[in-house]
């Protein structure tokens, strides 16, 4: 296990977005999240990511170094720990090449490698061994992501496809446990959608274990290994996609009917 | 445009011309026999009103060819040998024949406004943070060298760090509780902060001497060698004819030693993660978050490592004149430097130089029209930002690359928040 | 007891001339998202222009009559909208949708262009006019201290209260106010059904500039005394009073400058009239550090 989510509640004001929501993700799978507009899905992924901090709930993170609790961290210690995520509308640094972004994402390591910028001004650091590693680690990601003849571009200038190509990368750069995308097929064609799958079974082949907010049901019932169905902040189901897929309240939630009791 | 209309236009400006200066100019307030009077001025008013006539006529027929300004293309490729032979100019400044007294004051001058715009160049251009009260840590460090001095005899050597250290712990305490704010809420913020700072400066006399200032400060010496005509002074001991002129040339090479320091610095911090951590958070905060940066940290060095060179401009600015007051520091000089770092194009260490060479030598061409320096001057910031919004280097270099470093178009930079 | 309610007077109608300035802010800001940095100068503009009429109607010096003084207002609200529209015109609208700071710096460059133009055109010599509107009722007298409502702070509440009474008919009950509104929510929306924004807009500072000059009318009727220099710290006090009142919020805008001129009143009465601007300065700091949203702003929530 790698990420064991419990009775995680979030309320804005009076409204209550998620509902004591538990499930977990597996070490080495991809588990989805699916579920219709508004369903909580993006205010799940912001609990976990140390966006929203949750009104009531456990996230515990299962990293290699033993659990850590992800609802007591601050936003940048959650990166830290090994959480990397995507954003539903692209979060690049647009002004700054491809290349400068995954550097970017390299940022803590680097860091120390400077002795925290004192050593690196005065030029006494293991400072430009490190950075050959960082742009070693980027370059493996850029080759992945088909995006290494771009590498001097601006982020900015890319094609949306390739952006959203890039923000995985630069995620990947962190070298994180747990890999969190909300929907990253958002506006991809079929062929770049399948690319995007190619992409995900490599990085979970690679031991990154993959959480996925998406509602491209093409590629969620072909890689991933779990699905979790939310439904008005709720969880109505969880299991391997051929099961949920059957499942007739997840067939009444897309389809509209099961509103009518919750609605007023 | 058909020349009817244009014309049209240029009579339409010309009568706004006429509403808005027939009763400011046109009549002159004027302190008389038992109250005030007005003067008429009617000739200026025409004189202005057909300025506005043939200036929008002007516009008008231009329009439809836009004159294309090629000047930052050409620029950043002639800034490859451009800026060796300008930073050798500088150099060798003190020594050419036509360099008297006036013209190196004149460069101290720049110099100055060319340190403080690289040092604020880190707060705006390079970490997107707008601060309008950037003269504060100025003053801070200004007054931390005079009182150090004047109270417990520390000489300039000693001061400067500690100027700059005090300046920067001044950022950090501004920095801190302003982090959450952005772009215009951030500027006024530190506009206050700076107001609040020379509110302080003029009323706490007993410390600072409240609106006479501070004189007899210090003058800072060379490895102990004073600059003046006795004994053992520098001209005595190098065996030279004692000349005041030394001490400028001194002065205006330790300006020169300390902007070059910051902008050494700057540079060599953009390449590192820090720099580049400032410029993601120009960029996109949020993302910056995600990615395990911590945003209160980098954001505070900014403040402290701006804050700092303000310092060590303001020691030196204040072993320069010998005397310093709260008049010094007022808000029109941190709206200067960050006319500069604006004009210069944000986050372009060579755009910022030229500007302050434009801004402070430009208008020094006007000193004798004393009244007028400060109207040409917020004109040319209205002018120039209509002209050229991103600045005269609109463009950004990579820190690194895998091939060769392209410039990046300044349409695709985020200017901060 | 006495000496507190004459300050509540003073601070009260210093509030009105305070919230007539903020109100252009919390337009502008509202509106196109922009700190309108030239504003207190443009107050400055009303400020001087009321002078030069009160010369012209060669009222100075002496008492004037109503007529006047409305003739005053009327020239001064016209001549401060013409500069307000001019200078929307000329530093703010070529720059929309460009590089976001771009219109502050040209702001800050208008106002320092607005108060050396004045300084040239007018003289950098305080201009004093004598007083206007002499006399006033006594309210109360304890202990040798009398209690003044002068005339003149009479008038700059009804004259202030007035104005705004008008002012928000015009933004809640007429076209005019819908379209402003619709803009001011999403202007891309608003251009897309057929507003015209940039009329909008336009109209936006021409409305915020003759408040500003009712204020800065007001202000020469008050203190008999004007410089060059007065749009500056009346315009971050001004910002101050917008900010605290919620920036956007028209009747907050109001609320915010009474309460900058009672606070600001009060200080200088019971603490140190010397740092009463550090007073101001430190209210906006800790507003926009604790509640950047003000009294009566709108909630924004972070998206992600």
């Amino acid at each position: 296990m790698i990420l064991d989510v419990e009775n995680l509640t979030m309320r804005f004001g009076g409204l209550t977005a998620v509902h004591a929501v538990s499930f977990q993700a597996r070490r080495g799978e991809i588990t989805a999240l699916i579920g219709p507009n508004g369903a909580g899905k993006t205010t799940v992924f912001n609990c976990i990511t140390g966006f929203y901090r949750p009104s009531e709930g456990r996230l515990t993170l299962h990293a290699a170094q033993g659990p850590v609790a992800l609802q007591k961290l601050p936003g940048h210690r959650i990166a830290r720990a090994g959480v990397a995520r995507s954003f539903q509308n692209i979060r690049l640094f647009p002004g700054m090449t491809v290349l400068e972004n995954l550097l970017v994402a390299q940022h803590n390591r680097l860091m120390a490698a400077t002795g925290w910028g004192i050593g690196a001004v005065l030029g006494l650091s293991r400072y430009p061994a490190a950075e050959a590693a960082a742009v070693q680690l980027a370059r493996h990601w850029l080759e992945a992501t088909q995006l290494l003849a771009r590498a001097d571009d601006p982020a900015g200038a890319l094609p949306y496809g390739a952006q959203r190509r890039l923000e995985i990368a630069r995620a990947m750069c962190t070298e994180p446990a747990l890999l969190c995308l909300d929907e990253p097929a958002a506006g991809l064609n079929p062929r770049e959608s399948d690319e995007l799958a190619a992409l995900l079974l490599r990085i979970r082949a690679q031991g990154t274990s993959i959480l996925l907010i998406e509602h491209d049901m093409g590629v969620v019932m072909r890689i991933s290994d779990r699905v979790v169905v939310l439904d008005h902040g709720r969880k109505i189901a969880d299991g391997p996609p051929a099961e949920v897929r059957a499942d007739p309240k997840v067939i009444a939630a897309y389809l509209g009917d099961g509103d009518e009791d919750e609605a007023a | 445009m058909k020349p009817a209309a244009a014309l049209r236009d240029a009579a339409l400006a010309a009568l706004v011309a006429f509403g808005l200066f027939a009763p400011l100019v046109g009549l002159r307030t004027e302190v008389a026999e038992g109250g005030l009077a007005l003067r008429g001025r009617w000739d200026d008013v025409a004189w202005l009103c057909l300025l506005a006539f043939l200036g929008r006529f002007a516009l008008m027929a231009l329009a439809g060819r836009r004159l294309h300004v090629s000047v930052p293309a050409w620029l950043h490729r002639a800034s490859r040998y451009a800026v060796p032979c300008c930073l050798g100019l500088v150099v060798v400044l003190p020594w050419l024949p036509f360099v008297e007294r006036y013209e190196l004051d004149l460069g101290i001058l720049v110099l100055t406004y060319v340190m403080l715009g690289w040092g604020l160049n880190i707060v705006v251009g390079l970490a997107g943070l707008l601060d309008l009260g950037y003269v504060a840590f100025y003053a801070v460090g200004a007054y931390s060298y005079a009182l150090l001095s004047l109270s417990f005899g520390l000489s300039f050597w000693v001061c400067l760090p500690l100027a700059g250290i005090l300046a920067a712990f001044a950022g950090v305490l501004l920095g801190f509780p302003v982090l959450r704010l952005r772009g215009d809420y951030l500027a006024i913020v530190t506009l206050a902060f700076g107001e609040i700072i020379r509110v302080v400066l003029t009323n706490w006399v007993s410390l600072t001497g409240g609106p006479n200032g501070l004189s007899g400060i210090p003058r800072p010496g060379l490895f102990g060698l004073a600059f003046t005509s006795e004994e053992g002074g520098f001209a005595d001991f190098f065996g030279l004819e004692y000349d005041p002129v030394h001490r400028v040339i001194f002065l205006y090479y330790l300006i020169l030693g300390l902007a070059l320091l910051t902008n050494w610095v700057t540079l060599r911090l953009r390449r590192q993660p820090l720099g580049r951590a400032w410029e993601a958070l120009r960029e996109d905060e949020i993302a910056c978050r995600a990615l395990g940066i911590n945003v209160t940290v980098t954001k505070l060095t900014a403040f402290a490592i701006g804050a700092m060179f303000a310092g060590f401009a303001g020691s030196f600015f204040a072993t320069r004149q010998a005397f310093i007051s709260p008049e010094s520091f007022t808000f029109i000089e941190s709206a200067i430097i960050l006319a500069i770092v604006v004009l210069g194009g944000m986050g372009s260490q060579l755009g910022v130089a030229i500007a302050a060479l434009l801004l402070i030598g430009g208008t020094e061409l006007f000193r004798d029209l004393a009244e007028w320096r400060m109207l040409i001057f917020g004109a040319a910031m209205v002018v120039i930002m209509v002209v050229r919004p991103r600045g005269l280097v609109g463009t950004r270099t990579p820190s690194i690359a895998l091939g060769e470093r392209r410039a990046i178009g300044g349409n695709y930079v985020s200017e901060g928040h | 007891m006495a000496y507190a309610l004459q300050q509540l007077i003073n601070g009260v109608s210093l509030g009105m001339i305070y919230g007539l300035i903020a109100v252009g802010y919390t337009m502008v800001y509202g509106i196109i998202g922009m700190i309108n940095f030239a504003h207190g100068d443009v107050f400055m503009v009303g400020a001087f222009v009321s002078l030069i009429t009160v010369l012209l109607l060669g009222i100075g010096g002496g008492a004037a009559g109503p007529g006047a003084l409305l003739l005053v207002l009327l020239a001064a609200m016209a001549v401060t909208a013409l500069y307000g529209w001019t200078v929307e015109r000329v530093a703010y609208r070529p720059l929309r949708g460009s590089f976001r700071l771009a219109p502050l710096i040209s702001a800050i460059g208008m106002s320092i262009l607005l108060q050396n133009y004045v300084q040239v055109a007018q003289g950098a010599r305080v201009k004093p006019t004598g007083t206007l509107v002499p006399g006033g009722v006594t309210l109360m007298q304890s202990e040798g201290f009398n209690v003044q409502f002068s005339y003149v702070q009479m008038l700059i509440c009804v004259v202030t209260l007035g104005v705004l009474a008008g002012f928000t008919l015009l933004v809640t009950r007429t076209p005019l106010g819908r379209a402003m509104r619709a803009c001011e929510q999403d202007r891309k929306m608003a251009a897309l059904l057929g507003i015209d924004t940039d009329r909008i807009i336009s109209l936006t500072f021409v409305i915020g500039a003759a408040l500003a000059a009712v204020a800065g009318c007001m202000y020469l009727l008050r203190y008999g005394v004007i410089d060059f220099y007065i749009g500056f710290l009346a315009g971050v006090k001004a910002f101050t009073a917008a900010v605290l009142g919620g920036i956007g919020s028209l009747p907050g805008a109001v609320l915010g400058g009474l309460l900058i001129g009672l606070i600001e009143t009060f200080w200088s009465a019971y603490f140190s009239a010397q740092y009463k601007d550090v007073a101001a300065f430190s209210i906006l700091i800790l507003t926009l550090v604790f509640m950047p949203t003000g009294l009566l702003g709108r909630q924004e929530v972070e998206k992600v």
